[in-house]
């Protein structure tokens, strides 16, 4: 037997995209814009095809890739592992949810509820923003364990039954459009606030190096405060969806679903990137709801699933998929 | 008087509840996060033991507690060796694993309020005028017993000696031969084995429920964080402040608030001095 292993080459088309012959030919901007097309027109399509069942499904998933980019922007471009998903899904629906049981209209109540749950969240973890790794995701996952027991505790907001009977979307294809709409702008600003803007490298730096931050003489917390609204305001946002979506708030919108889903999207898909935590949850969420006739099993399975991602396939989905796309591979004898 | 000895109970058992996870982390920097998997398990493979097949009592507990060794140290030597040094995929794993477990237990039964183990002696004494049954003085003497012996251990045998050099630093303990992923199996075995003995102590106190398994992990990590990870002074000293500021809140409060108390000690802990009450220097640098 011959040693052999593995060569990888990449396409010629990936070489000349690279560069101003990108826009020599249709093939070589398709091959740049391809990948994305394909999953707006996906996003596009979803929801006039789907069957009713789905189509409520397709509105959580779409919450779940909210969170997920933004556990994925924290993750790998911040360097903070935030668990508090669920807090900002809570806040965010509880603004919500509180604003439009006094009144307040719906499209009006998720705006503010989007942008002051944001600032909230981003309060009241200001002071833990200097911890890191697992300190920072232990205290964040802490926190929404905290509200929810605190509200249940006191007694406030309707306390353990929570308040109902508020606002729902007129009809699903507003409740799924929306989200898409979100979910497209999101996703591909986040995309080029990483890429291409300022505050996309400084918070690499701040992931990289602090100290290189610091002898910049910018303000390290100021970045890191920034991270955390712009991912908090994604889940606020969710949350202050879920909460019209289900006409319903309450302490489950604490759950810690919100903030474990996230990571596991982000674990499978991907890490690094802002698209891994979006196909991880395009993948997971239908996945975990189709297996509910199961019961508790699918947890199972789902955390056999995230084990063997973690051990064996730490890659990800999106760089695995990236590389057929772009390379071609090959045995060499050695 | 009253308020006293069961803080005591109360901070024991905080004791029993994290002395493993803190003898994983401290030697082997692994955050074991199935621990409170581990905690339930072994309850009821105790009961599994017990009531379903008959064994003696103390027979069904050791066998449950080598079971659970075992499964420690699959843990390690099938998964977490993988992922030596990246703490946030060891965490993922781990809670995976934990998850996996929990839930599978209650796909396979564990529900409602049917599974108990019985208290090894059963009946009441009274102790200093307060009323007292013979399993929270068991817990008490377990508690203390646990710790001295891990006290000896690690001062006197040679493996317990490994430990400590394996946590002091990783790189000079390997110079010197002692092999860190041999040391790691053992401490996370030992760290589930005293999960298990935590659980069998105190789950007589109460319902095996799979909701219990997700509590003992908080509180585990609400003592390591507030203590210091890794620092065995440390996890004493936390069990008794969080013990007691949770009976005194029961007391004069109300006793849905005790959970509250620890979550709301694990941010100020965090937020006020990062390394824990008794962290030291070394660890204060990676969490800040």
């Amino acid at each position: 037997m011959p040693e052999l292993r593995k060569e990888r080459l990449d396409r010629g088309v990936k070489v000349r995209a690279e560069s101003i012959y990108a826009i020599s030919s249709m093939k070589e901007i398709m091959f740049l814009i391809g990948p994305g097309l394909v999953l707006v027109i996906l996003l596009l399509i979803l929801p006039v095809s789907l069957p009713s069942f789905w189509q409520r499904i397709m509105a959580l998933t779409g919450v779940y890739v909210l969170l997920s980019i933004g556990f994925g922007f924290l993750a790998s471009y911040v360097g903070l592992v935030s668990l508090g998903g669920a807090l900002f899904v809570g806040m965010g629906g509880y603004i919500s949810g509180l604003l439009n049981s006094v009144g307040v209209p719906m499209f009006l109540s998720i705006p503010v509820a989007t942008i002051a749950g944001a600032l909230i969240c981003t309060l009241v973890l200001l002071p833990v923003l200097p911890l890191r790794g697992v300190y920072f995701a232990i205290v964040s996952f802490v926190y929404p364990l905290f509200a929810a027991r605190l509200i249940a505790a006191l007694g406030i907001f309707g306390g353990t039954d929570g308040i109902a009977g508020l606002d729902v979307m007129p009809n699903v294809y507003v409740l799924l459009y929306v989200m898409v709409a979100v979910v497209i702008v999101v996703m591909f600003g986040m995309s080029r606030l990483v890429n291409y803007e300022d505050l996309g490298l400084v918070l690499r730096g701040v992931k990289d190096n602090e100290q290189a931050i610091k002898a910049s003489g910018l303000n390290l917390t100021w970045y890191k405060a920034q991270a955390v609204f712009i991912a908090a305001a994604m889940g606020c946002f969710g949350g202050a969806y879920l909460t019209h979506l289900y006409g319903w708030v309450g302490m489950s919108l604490f759950a810690t679903d919100f903030s474990i889903l996230p990571l596991a999207a982000t674990v499978v898909g991907g890490t690094g990137t802002i698209y891994g935590p979006v196909i991880g949850a395009m993948l997971l969420v239908p996945i975990s709801e189709a297996l509910r006739p199961f019961g508790t099993l699918r947890i199972v399975f789902y955390a056999v699933i995230l084990v063997f991602f973690v051990v064996f396939f730490s890659e990800g989905i999106l760089d695995y998929l990236k590389r057929k796309y772009e390379q071609f591979e090959h045995w060499v004898r050695v | 008087m009253e308020l006293l000895i069961y803080g005591i109970v109360n901070s024991m058992s905080l004791i029993l509840m994290t002395i493993g996870f803190a003898l994983a982390y401290g030697v082997s920097r692994i955050p074991n996060f199935s621990h409170g998997a581990l905690y339930i398990l072994t309850g009821y493979m105790a009961y599994v033991f017990f009531a379903m097949l008959g064994l003696p009592y103390f027979l069904a507990i050791l066998l449950a507690l080598l079971f659970i060794g075992l499964v420690g140290a699959a843990l390690y030597q099938f998964i977490l060796i993988h992922l030596r040094g990246m703490p946030i995929s060891e965490i993922i794993a781990s809670f995976g694993v934990g998850l996996a477990i929990l839930e599978f237990l209650r796909w396979a039964g564990l529900r409602g309020m049917a599974i108990t183990i019985p208290p090894f002696i059963r009946g009441t004494t009274t102790v200093f005028g307060v009323i007292l049954d013979y399993q929270r003085i068991i817990i008490i003497l377990g508690g203390i017993g646990i710790l001295f012996f891990l006290y000896f251990f690690t001062s006197y045998t040679k493996t317990g000696l490994a430990f400590k050099a394996i946590a002091q630093n990783e790189r000079a303990a390997l110079a010197l031969g002692i092999d860190s992923d041999r040391a790691a199996v053992l401490a996370v075995s030992m760290g589930a084995v005293l999960a298990g003995l935590g659980g069998v102590f105190l789950l007589p106190l109460g319902n095996i429920t799979v909701e219990m398994g997700y509590e003992v992990l908080i509180f585990a990590l609400a003592v390591s964080i507030v203590g210091g990870i890794g620092s065995w002074k440390g996890v004493v000293y936390a069990s008794f402040l969080i013990g007691f500021a949770q009976i005194l809140t029961v007391r004069y409060i109300a006793s849905h608030w005790h959970f509250v108390v620890a979550l709301l000690l694990i941010i100020i802990v965090l937020i006020v001095k990062p390394s824990g009450l008794y962290g030291k220097q070394k660890e204060l640098e990676e969490r800040v």
